[in-house]
């Protein structure tokens, strides 16, 4: 038994996407439309969570908007007193879609930009995407939700990062998350393409800097530093099995939305536990808690308390064994290998864009 | 914030109750703050109409002693964190 009470569910309600960001933090192999579960999985989910005790729900994929259930999971979830997201590329989102969500009690919806700059948006998105997107923050914005922008940041946009935030200011947003790229999923495949320079991070802390000043108390920005430019790791979500859970969309449970990539680990569903039990009591919630499955450097670290030895995905992909320091560590002894990725830059570059297996790329 | 700011909830943020950890909570975008009594009683009079004195006038009166400074810290504090807007 665990005393820690999960604050946030990311409900992917879906993989499918008419974007394919190449940094998508999906898995490489995605689910498909007929490996989904079903609304009232969803519904019983979403009460589960709450009695166990989650107050945020991030409505989520993929795009969330390609369920045709999305208001009834959205009243449901305001019944029960969530603070929902809608976490959504704008696609789909037509005038009635949004009243019918507005309806059921949906506050917050968060629209995701890829740029100021159209073409390059649009080739990061793979797909004409850019005025679908305004229109979708116009009815966003007249019906009055609580609007927030997200924008991935990696090389390709970096150096507009002042023109970005001030777009997102001039659409409306009352918050900006600006979330540098991180590599897992197809981010990882893409890394060399992604990856910025150092130059390019330091001249956008100091845009980001001076803007959060400067919007102050009109738009909230939310900048926080790649890690792989810092010196010690992110504690992802607070701790393993915390704080934060994810259900992916045919219903396995997981402790963070890269953590299929753990190959050693295997996901318990809400097809046939209760996510009490799961949450409680599943191997994979449990693998990491606490910190006896830490190895040195972390074991003796006594900043284990404070970053939890760093993000588990990470140390897989990259050093082979999840109990491995985060090499992000400057004390990992694997730090060479971010170090080496920091120098790598593809001249061109050349994305391997997110499609389902057999997809055609739209690009 | 001084006393004669008239402080409003951000527009983003919404006062519930947890009934799971018993206790008062703000909540906003990916986030959520657990409140004591005190910070509901405050919180449930911020209005984007009364300034700081008047809310903490309420108060005072309620809990026999004055709070005024209390008030301002609490709510100096969430719009530090941008949870609270000076209007």
């Amino acid at each position: 038994m665990t005393s820690e009470r999960p604050t946030t569910l990311l409900a992917e309600l879906t993989h499918r996407c008419p974007l394919h960001c190449p940094y998508c933090s999906n898995p490489l192999e995605m689910v498909r439309a007929a490996g989904e579960i079903g609304t009232e999985d969803w519904k019983r989910v979403f009460t589960e969570a709450r009695a166990l005790g989650v107050l945020q729900l991030g409505l989520s994929g993929g795009e969330p908007l390609v369920r045709k259930d999305l208001e009834e999971l959205a009243a449901h979830a305001r019944g029960l007193g969530l603070y929902s997201t809608l976490v959504t590329s704008g696609l789909g989102l037509t005038r009635a879609r949004a009243e019918r969500l507005r309806d059921a009690g949906l506050e917050h919806v968060q629209i995701s930009i890829q740029d100021s700059d159209t073409e390059v948006a649009e080739r990061i998105a793979g797909v004409s995407s850019v005025k679908q997107k305004r229109a979708a923050v116009a009815i966003v914005r007249e019906l009055g939700f609580a609007f927030s922008i997200n924008v991935v940041l990696h090389r390709a946009n970096l150096d507009r990062l002042e023109a970005i935030i001030d777009l997102a200011a001039e659409l409306g947003a009352d918050r900006l998350e600006l979330a540098n790229t991180q590599y897992y999923g197809w981010a990882l495949e893409n890394r060399a393409s992604l990856m910025p320079t150092r130059a390019q991070v330091a001249r956008a802390q100091v845009v980001a800097e001076a803007a959060i000043a400067r919007y102050r108390g009109r738009m909230q920005i939310l900048f926080v530093l790649p890690d792989y430019f810092e010196r010690f790791p992110k504690p992802c979500y607070g701790g393993w099995g915390k704080l934060y859970l994810v259900v992916s969309p045919d219903g396995r449970v997981l402790p963070c939305h890269g953590a299929t990539q753990i190959t050693t680990l295997s996901f318990d569903n809400v097809r046939d536990r209760s996510l009490d039990w799961i949450w409680q009591e599943s191997s994979a919630f449990r693998a990491f808690r606490g910190d006896s499955w830490m190895r040195e450097p972390c074991r003796s670290c006594p900043r284990k308390v404070v970053d939890f030895g760093g993000c588990r995905c990470q140390a897989f992909a990259l050093t082979g064994a999840a109990e491995n320091t985060d090499p992000v560590c400057t004390l990992s002894p694997e730090r060479g290998t971010i170090d080496a990725a920091l120098e790598l830059h593809e001249e061109a570059a050349e994305y391997r864009y997110r499609t389902l297996a057999g997809e055609p790329r739209r690009v | 914030m001084n006393a004669d700011a008239v402080p409003s909830l951000w527009r983003l943020a919404r006062l519930d109750f947890d009934p799971v950890r018993a206790r008062p909570v703000l909540l906003y975008p990916e986030g959520a703050v657990l409140l004591n009594d005190t910070g509901k009683a405050i919180l449930e009079l911020v209005d984007g109409r009364r300034t700081i004195r008047e809310i903490a006038a309420v108060l005072s009166a309620r809990y026999q002693a004055d709070v005024t400074a209390d008030v301002s810290e609490y709510l100096s504090r969430l719009a530090e964190r941008e949870l609270i807007r000076d209007i």
